[in-house]
């Protein structure tokens, strides 16, 4: 048995042992902290699949962004911790393990009947690489061979900012979401908040424009750039935008609807919904891709920043 | 050459992975916050330091040496900061005690 091999076996079992603890822990809190931990640990299984770019969209949300917003919610439910009292019943706990297990088992036996070797269009997509004149293979499936689905994933973020919107109280529509942070201008936070985004931004576009032909990609760099933001932000050195900004609105739409617009231009002139012309593929799909990167880093620190709680006055 | 270059990297790499465990056996059993943060921050600067001292022999070209170098600068910076909010906040909980 190789190092490699003994290193995998001993980081599965750690993934797996931090998953069962995230679930049994009490405290939301712990939860919390042993998930961002999970996602941090999963990012480096991917890296062992050699799925680069799985792995730092993995540790950008699953164990970035996405803990930050568990940490939050976390926050806001301290005072509310279910107690005692209000714990589900036994019936309704056996209920759910049984739930759980039956999944589980069904996952399980859905991945031991896949059958060997697995179908994969990866071939495929290699020998038509050239019609993007793009060296990635991940930016290829995503921009061009599997376009729809990534246009739509777009359409869902928007959703959900439209739905994380929709709590907003009747008084603070159209306000900007979050408290207005206050910090001493001489605290390290705000050191680190002036000295780290001129460094943030750099790698945010790098990631992204790397992501043609190397690991990275407009959701990895946008994920970078929103986190800059949100660090600006709660150093009290920017303000969050009122939500009523129509700039701020077409931001949010920049990406799915340059993306529209080139899916039905491909409808018009080309081929069908969503096809590009080679010899255009690829300033078409960077054209598309730094649309998207705004709305990412955009929707990425909204969603964080919450539902609007004063009015933009303040 | 190269048999220099990989016990550059074996040494190196296996002192910063003591300072790594060093670190963690001390934020596990040090007293309190202050102790823990001491323990978890130098460990990990010099930690995280070494393992790219190790790793830098072994970089491709001078570009990619220099991004290992950038990982540990924003690593010293990122740890500095943390360990300086963390613990002011510690401080400010216990005088509030």
């Amino acid at each position: 048995m190789s190092i490699a091999t003994i290193f995998e076996i001993v980081l599965a079992a750690v993934v797996l042992g931090l998953g069962i603890w995230t679930i049994v822990v009490r405290e939301t809190y712990s939860a919390t902290v042993g998930y961002v931990a999970y996602g941090l640990l999963v990012a480096l299984i991917w890296v062992r699949l050699d799925a680069i770019d799985v792995a730092l969209t993995e540790a950008a949300i699953g164990g970035g962004l996405g803990g930050v917003l568990l940490l939050g919610a976390a926050a806001r439910l301290r005072d509310s911790e279910p107690t005692v009292a209000d714990a589900p019943g036994k019936a309704v706990r056996v209920c759910a393990a049984i739930l759980s297990a039956l999944t589980a088992a069904a996952l399980a036996g859905a991945v031991l009947v896949l059958p060997d070797p697995a179908p994969t269009l990866a071939p495929a997509a290699a020998s038509n690489a050239w019609a993007t004149s793009l060296a990635n293979p991940v930016t290829n499936v995503l921009m061009a061979f599997r376009a729809m689905d990534t246009m739509l994933e777009k359409v869902v973020l928007l959703l959900a900012i439209i739905g994380v919107w929709s709590l907003t109280p009747d008084s603070a529509w159209g306000g900007r979401p979050g408290p207005r942070h206050q910090a001493d201008p001489h605290s390290v936070l705000v050191f680190l908040a002036r000295l780290l985004p001129p460094i943030g931004i750099v790698v945010g576009i790098y990631i992204f424009w790397t992501g043609a032909n190397h690991p990275g990609g407009a959701f990895q760099g946008g994920a970078i750039l929103a986190a800059m933001w949100l660090l600006a932000i709660m150093a009290g050195l920017a303000d969050t935008p009122p939500v009523r900004s129509r700039w701020l609105r077409l931001v949010l739409i920049a990406g799915p609807g340059l993306f529209l617009v080139v899916g039905l231009a491909g409808l018009l002139f080309g081929a069908a919904f969503l096809s590009y012309p080679p010899a255009q593929a690829k300033p078409l799909i960077l054209g598309i891709e730094v649309a998207m990167i705004l709305t990412i880093a955009a929707t990425l620190g909204l969603l964080l920043a919450g539902a609007p709680e004063r009015s933009a006055r303040q | 050459m190269s048999l220099l270059r990989d016990i550059i990297t074996i040494v190196a790499v296996s002192a910063g992975a003591f300072f790594f465990l060093a670190g963690t056996v001390g934020l596990l059993r040090f007293p309190d916050t202050l102790t823990r943060l001491h323990a978890l921050t130098k460990a990990d600067n010099l930690g995280l330091g070494l393992v790219v001292l190790g790793l830098l022999p072994q970089a491709a070209s001078l570009r990619d040496g220099f991004k290992l170098v950038s990982i540990w600068l924003l690593g010293l910076l990122a740890g500095a900061t943390v360990s300086q909010l963390i613990a002011r906040a510690a401080r400010q909980g216990e005088s509030a005690r």
